[in-house]
């Protein structure tokens, strides 16, 4: 029972004898669910090899996906902007979704608009309730700028962005110079990796397709850099201050450190920070742009190719010792600033860092997944510390990627066990790792149930979640922290070790059993 | 009271399915049956010659300018034209703009859910758009509403494929619930021995040629009076077979499901009537400069 001067939440509350008793009547009278035996049996059956065979041969079923859809990442890419009111055109639910998705994972507030189709929008089209939309939350939210994705339901219908939104500037609904960047972006094609490229590529055309007269490439000495789908807010930061120690200019396109990061001083912000509409504009006089994250901004590299003239460098992300000072190397070369003593430092202590680590890490075999260019990294810097990535997999990976991860693979002693699975969700990765365990998994926090379900099975089949990705809604403030750059790296590899040693401390805690080992210094 | 019969009436565009479903539906309620036209297609002329009106305001169209269809009351949409006959249009986009299929859904749904199909009824007949482009328009035929369909058709060659390919799409609901054809109604367009040709297609599809309505101008006569020749002119010959139509579906007991042919099978049939030439596989590609060489 609930009293009022000792309130429980659901646990411990449910875990007391009436309401033990309550929830066993429930499931005998009426779940009709099968006899705890039964249960059983079938869970260990999802643990064998058999069913994993079987897991394996699923086409028409996606359990557990480990990607979100197209407009998701549009509106984080929306919000990176200064003033800028990411809109989806579509249903009000997808959007209360990419809301809440946001606040959980950054415990901020997430600005964001539907113009809400309802059944009449989804037969006649939702013309309507763009005019209406666009009128109302300029009015209201009185952003400078407002970036305009869908949901499902208007792709299916075939609305035309383009047409509705300049029909709405003609009937005056905002006026004709005010910026509406769209993109389409059905949630059905892609994952949210693809959405924020497609914004991103909508935004930069709006600003710069027509006005590229008198602009060239080195017309600035400044590097214009696109994060992509970037939700570790420290990574922006340490991009952007690496290129100020070298003394470099940049622009990052698409900023939302500060939106996501808004200090409680009695002030709420709408709208903070951002990349202005000055710097998109003026983006193409830089001497290049360099995508962070290459996988996944396919389009929009596409688009500074063809129309900025930029040579975009071939990098991969810059996660790890070498890939960051490949960054940085190429930005020196382009720009012909030396590395500063500083960034020679940090790397210095970096190594140091590893150095101290590498041990524990030795030889230790990680299961991880995510998003393609995140997982790369996280694979580079596996072999850089001497771990064992295992089970790699991507769920919005396409085959290109598969192929560079087992080239990335085969270039180490560490990858020879590793296998790149491609298109994969969460239910083969819970597979994975009940028939070949490793010895920790690395992704987000959807991966606490594959640790609570292979826990089930015995203590020495539990597989610890190291949680690193997006999203992260049950830890606090890693959103914060840093993953790319040797500062990223320092953070990783941090983590990863501690994560070894806490395990290494709950296995040596048995007194007068395991202890011998329950060592102070480790 | 008899329980309700749900029909919907296929066929290629342009064929004549909305004439020839108002003049049946006249024919019954002549005959004393209580019956209601549901038109299930956007431009909204399944009804027309029922009320006399040029197109009856719709479902769909009175939704959006209430704001949903929540806010709509079963009066708003139905009218009652000849012979007491309820009538209904689903509505929809204009060409070129969002999802007519939807539209349709939408207005059966509101329908079905302000209790339009009251146990005084004995037919509801839907009268569908001429090609089942997507899931909406076949909407009429999903689990519980229509459990006979007609196709109307008439003995030319592209009349001939929708209807076999309508017979496909009935298929696919046939299997897992209770749809059944109900037979092939030949429009006439007078070419030569037409109801031969649709019998040996009906037969070969499973079903019947359930009637042959022959050309006769007293159906444009009426039409451009707005009105069904049942009511126009009661006494002329083309009223009688309107009416003999409407004894055979009143009386129909084949329902089957439809075995649509091959389409080699559908060039055999049309060869046979004269009405397609067998093709030269010789000149298939070949550009007039290599024919010359």
């Amino acid at each position: 029972m609930q009293t009022a001067d000792n309130i429980k939440p659901c646990y411990p509350l449910f875990r007391d004898d009436d309401y033990k008793k309550n929830l066993a009547e429930k499931r005998v009278q009426f779940e009709e669910g099968h006899g705890p035996d039964k249960v059983f049996e079938t869970f260990m059956w999802t643990t064998s090899k058999e069913y994993q065979d079987l897991n394996f041969k699923r086409e028409a079923l996606t359990v557990d996906p480990a990607k979100a859809c197209q407009p998701l990442g549009a509106v984080l890419c929306a919000s990176g902007f200064h003033k800028t009111l990411p809109y989806v055109h579509g249903s009000q639910g997808c959007v209360a979704y990419f809301r809440t998705y946001f606040n959980r994972h950054f415990k901020e507030p997430c600005s964001c608009v539907s113009d809400s189709m309802t059944e009449d929008a989804a037969v006649f089209g939702g013309q309507k309730n763009m005019f209406d939309g666009l009128e109302n939350a300029k009015a209201i939210y009185k952003p400078d700028m407002i970036a305009v994705s869908t949901t499902c339901m208007a792709e299916v219908i075939g609305d035309d962005l383009n047409a509705f939104i300049n029909n709405a500037k003609k009937a005056g609904h905002v006026p004709d110079d005010y910026p509406v960047p769209f993109a389409h972006t059905p949630s059905f094609v892609g994952s949210h990796t693809t959405g924020w490229d497609n914004m991103e590529e909508g935004i930069l055309k709006y600003f710069t397709l027509n006005t590229m007269e008198g602009k060239k490439p080195g017309n600035k000495q400044t590097i214009n850099l696109v994060p992509g789908f970037e939700t570790y807010l420290g990574n922006y930061r340490v991009v952007k201050r690496m290129l100020t120690e070298m003394g470099v200019g940049y622009t990052m396109l698409s900023d939302p450190t500060d939106v996501f990061d808004t200090p409680a001083d009695g002030e709420f912000r709408m709208y903070a920070g951002g990349t202005t509409m000055d710097e998109i504009k003026d983006a193409p006089n830089a001497i290049t742009t360099v995508m962070l994250q290459p996988y996944q901004l396919e389009k929009t590299k596409k688009f500074v190719e063809n129309t900025w003239n930029h040579e975009v460098p071939k990098l991969e992300i810059p996660m790890g010792v070498e890939w960051t000072d490949n960054f940085l190397m190429k930005v020196s070369e382009l720009t012909g600033k030396p590395i500063p003593a500083s960034l020679e430092l940090e790397r210095g202590r970096c190594m140091d860092l590893i150095s101290d680590s590498h041990a524990w890490l030795h030889g230790k075999k990680f299961a991880l997944y995510g998003d393609p260019d995140f997982v790369m990294g996280m694979v580079k810097i596996l072999l850089e510390v001497g771990a064992e990535p295992t089970h790699i997999l991507s769920h919005n990976g396409n085959k290109r990627w598969g192929k560079a991860v087992q080239k990335l693979l085969d270039s180490s002693p560490f990858g020879v066990n590793g296998k790149v699975y491609v298109g994969n969700d969460l239910w083969h990765m819970r597979s994975l790792c009940f028939t070949d365990k490793p010895d920790f998994l690395i992704g987000n926090s959807y991966g606490k149930y594959i640790q609570r379900d292979t826990r089930y099975k015995g203590e020495a089949f539990e597989v610890p979640l190291i949680r690193i990705g997006f999203p992260i809604f049950d830890r606090h403030h890693q959103h914060r922290a840093t993953t790319l750059g040797y500062e990223g790296m320092m953070t990783v590899v941090t983590q990863l070790t501690n994560a070894v040693l806490e395990q290494l401390d709950k296995e040596t805690i048995g007194m007068g059993t395991t202890d011998y080992n329950f060592d102070l210094v480790r | 009271m008899a329980k309700l019969r749900q029909c919907a009436i296929y066929g290629k565009g342009g064929i004549g399915k909305s004439t020839t479903t108002q003049n049946l539906v006249a024919a019954l309620a002549e005959a004393g049956k209580k019956v209601m036209i549901v038109g299930c297609d956007p431009k909204a002329d399944s009804t027309r010659l029922i009320l006399h009106s040029k197109a009856q305001t719709t479902v769909m169209h009175l939704a959006a300018e209430a704001g949903s269809v929540e806010d709509l009351e079963l009066e708003d949409v139905l009218s009652v034209g000849f012979g007491g006959v309820k009538c209904v249009e689903s509505g929809g986009p204009e060409p070129g703009v969002g999802c007519a299929g939807r539209g349709v859904i939408t207005a059966i749904n509101f329908l079905e859910e302000e209790g339009a199909y009251d146990d005084e009824l004995d037919f509801v007949f839907y009268d569908v758009l001429g090609d089942v482009v997507c899931g909406g328009f076949a909407m009429p035929i999903r689990e519980n509403k229509a459990q006979e369909i007609y196709i109307v058709c008439s003995g030319e060659m592209m009349a001939m494929y929708a209807a076999n390919n309508i017979a496909k799409g009935i298929v696919k609901y046939a299997n897992s619930g209770g749809v059944r054809l109900g037979g092939l109604i030949c429009n006439s367009r007078n070419t030569d021995r037409e109801d031969e040709l649709i019998e040996a297609l009906a037969k070969a599809m499973g079903t019947q040629m359930i009637h042959f309505v022959p050309r006769d101008n007293a159906v444009q006569h009426a039409e451009i009076r707005r009105m069904t020749v049942i009511e126009y002119d009661p006494t002329h010959k083309q009223a009688d077979q309107y009416r003999q139509l409407a004894q055979k579906v009143l009386n129909n007991t084949m329902l089957v499901i439809p075995t649509p042919i091959e389409m080699e099978q559908l060039e055999d049939l049309l060869m046979e009537f004269g009405i397609m030439e067998a093709e030269d596989e010789s000149i298939v590609g070949k550009t007039a400069a290599d024919l010359a060489a």
